[in-house]
């Protein structure tokens, strides 16, 4: 059991029964799409810019909890930052969900993100916690292919 | 041969099983050693059995045997393992057409397994006789290797995939099916026994209404093959595909069966060593089946392999066992049933024991993670049948599929495991 709330955190159940920012955005700046079409989680996000801020972020799909939490605490962990900012904590979230099991986690200025550290425990579900990351990413450097973490 | 010769085809070809008794699963189990393992520091509860089955020791040992003291290519060989191991290859074949109760040791050809069995038929018969305009039937329940190869095969010839509806237990509609046949109809690709649903088709009738019409059956047995006895003659299908590894054999092996008139006069499948007759740089004339289909050098290790599954699967009451596993699947149907917002994907009258399934508000995978943390294997995802997702409007299942050394423990190990999973995402 102690294993299962360290995967599955209140907070992550909280998020996926009812996911922040979940919507199809009118008129985004940008969008992109992740999909992972052996498990089946797929998601689109959309971004709305001023300047080099991320002024409004939401997702929609449909997926697994950790998929759906994932792209929940992601939008509204990114929003208000710039781009620069948003790939550094995208950075520091993979570095601690594929980070070795043995080593503490780094969890420094990621905030609710690191409930997500018990991923790492379990090698085949870090695909879904990347997935809306990923998708984000291709919407700020603008890349309409779909984007895949199998 | 020398005695040692004897004795290492005999090592090889029939080894060494306790004669069971009267059907036990507790004793079957204790010939599985993968069973008898803890994972994630809990006993493993092994139902993952539709995408692989775990092997008796005398598989192993046979494999071992092979490697150890026999191994050699086959056929042409003139030296003495060869001749053992060439031995021991075509005594598996022999072992597969007693098993499947085929006419002649010709129409049994080895693959690599059932997607590559399916896809023989569809580059040497399909490309022989299916045209433009022609049609091919396939089912509403398929895995996607009964369904590629035909669309391949049909984009090249501009032919059309036609599909038989099923009802929303699961069950095919043979009346629908029957006005679907028409003189179009070349070839009609169905599954035995799904491995989604656990439906288990009314093969004998398919196979009639076709063959009535002069058009030719195959039939996917990749899941029927471990669940009960098949006769391929008294089916009176032209094809029977089915994979080792979901027989207790190894993987990377498989077996296409064809009525020797067909194979007879079907075209090569692959071209190379082992399938000719004659080769000059002009032309190649072609051997018979079955070293017609099977081209370079085959998985000799797997196909013994097989033939030791076999020899396991002769020593087992194969009926008492089969009673078994209709008896562990109400079983399981009736606990899963119990579980709060769990929902049975799959409900045919005519079923075997796979279950799929769904909860609600709790994915598939998240499903697959929690049981796997009690040391239950189970499968989430869509089974290589989108379609068949897409017919239950559902993204995915969870897919317990027992064999018969699973028992009732097993499936309340899992029952339990659904309940926290339950509670969790309550």
């Amino acid at each position: 059991m102690s294993d299962l709330r360290e995967l599955y955190q209140q907070v992550i159940l909280d998020h996926n029964r009812s996911p922040r920012n979940f919507r199809i955005m009118v008129n985004p700046d940008r969008t992109s799409e992740g999909n992972n079409p052996l498990c089946g989680d797929r998601l689109n996000v959309f971004v709305k810019f001023e300047g080099d801020r991320i002024a409004d972020i939401a997702f929609q799909g449909a997926g697994c909890a950790i998929s759906q939490a994932s792209a929940s605490l992601m939008t509204d962990a990114v929003k208000g930052l710039t781009l620069r900012e948003a790939e550094s904590l995208f950075r520091k979230f993979h570095d601690i969900v594929t980070s070795d099991v043995s080593s503490r986690p780094d969890s420094d200025g990621i905030g609710k993100l690191a409930v997500f550290t018990g991923v790492r425990e379990f090698p085949v579900r870090i695909k879904c916690a990347t997935l809306a990351w990923h998708a984000l990413l291709a919407a700020l450097e603008n890349n309409s292919q779909p984007v895949t973490t199998e | 041969m020398s005695p040692s010769a004897h004795v290492l085809a005999e090592r090889l070809s029939s080894p060494p099983v306790e004669r069971a008794g009267p059907f036990d699963p507790y004793r079957i189990r204790r010939d599985f050693p993968v069973l008898g393992q803890s994972v994630r520091d809990k006993p493993l509860v092994y139902l993952d059995n539709a995408a692989t089955t775990q092997k008796p020791r005398n598989v192993l040992d046979v494999l071992e045997v092979f490697y150890e003291a026999a191994n050699a290519n086959v056929h042409r060989g003139v030296h003495y393992l060869s001749q053992v191991a060439t031995d021991s290859y075509e005594g598996a074949r022999g072992k597969v057409r007693q098993f499947l109760n085929a006419a002649h040791d010709r129409e049994i050809v080895f693959t690599s397994g059932t997607t590559d069995s399916i896809n023989l038929v569809a580059q040497t018969f399909g490309r022989e006789h299916v045209d433009s305009g022609d049609e091919i039937l396939v089912s509403a329940m398929e895995h996607h290797s009964n369904i590629v190869p035909w669309q391949m095969l049909c984009e090249e010839k501009g032919a059309t995939l036609r599909v038989i509806p099923m009802n929303d237990r699961g069950e095919l509609l043979i009346e629908e099916y029957e006005r679907q046949l028409n003189e179009r109809t070349k070839l009609v690709s169905v599954v035995h026994v799904s491995n989604v649903l656990g439906t288990r088709n009314p093969v004998s009738a398919i196979v009639k209404l076709a063959r009535e019409r002069g058009i030719a059956v195959l039939l996917d047995g990749a899941q029927a093959v471990p669940h009960f006895k098949v006769d391929v003659q008294a089916l009176g299908c032209d094809f029977y595909a089915f994979s080792g590894h979901k027989l207790y054999g190894p993987t990377g092996i498989g077996v296409l069966y064809g009525r020797s008139e067909l194979l007879a006069s079907m075209p090569p499948y692959r071209g190379g060593g082992g399938m000719i007759c004659e080769v000059t740089f002009e032309k190649t004339t072609y051997a018979d089946s079955p070293a017609r289909f099977e081209a370079g050098t085959p998985h000799i290790a797997g196909c013994i392999g097989l033939g030791a599954a076999i020899d396991y699967l002769n020593r087992v009451d194969l009926e008492a066992a089969a009673a078994y596993e209709n008896d562990l699947l109400s079983y399981a149907t009736d606990a899963l049933s119990e579980i709060p917002d769990l929902r049975i994907i799959g409900t045919a009258e005519e079923k075997v024991s796979v279950i799929s399934f769904v909860m609600d508000g709790v994915h598939p995978h998240d499903v697959g993670t929690i049981v796997d943390l009690q040391g239950v294997a189970v499968r989430a995802g869509h089974h290589c049948a989108q379609p068949v997702m897409r017919h239950f409007n559902i993204p995915a299942t969870t897919r317990a599929a027992t064999a018969f050394y699973n028992t009732r423990e097993d499936i309340d190990t899992l029952v339990r495991a659904l309940h926290t999973a339950s509670e969790v995402f309550r």
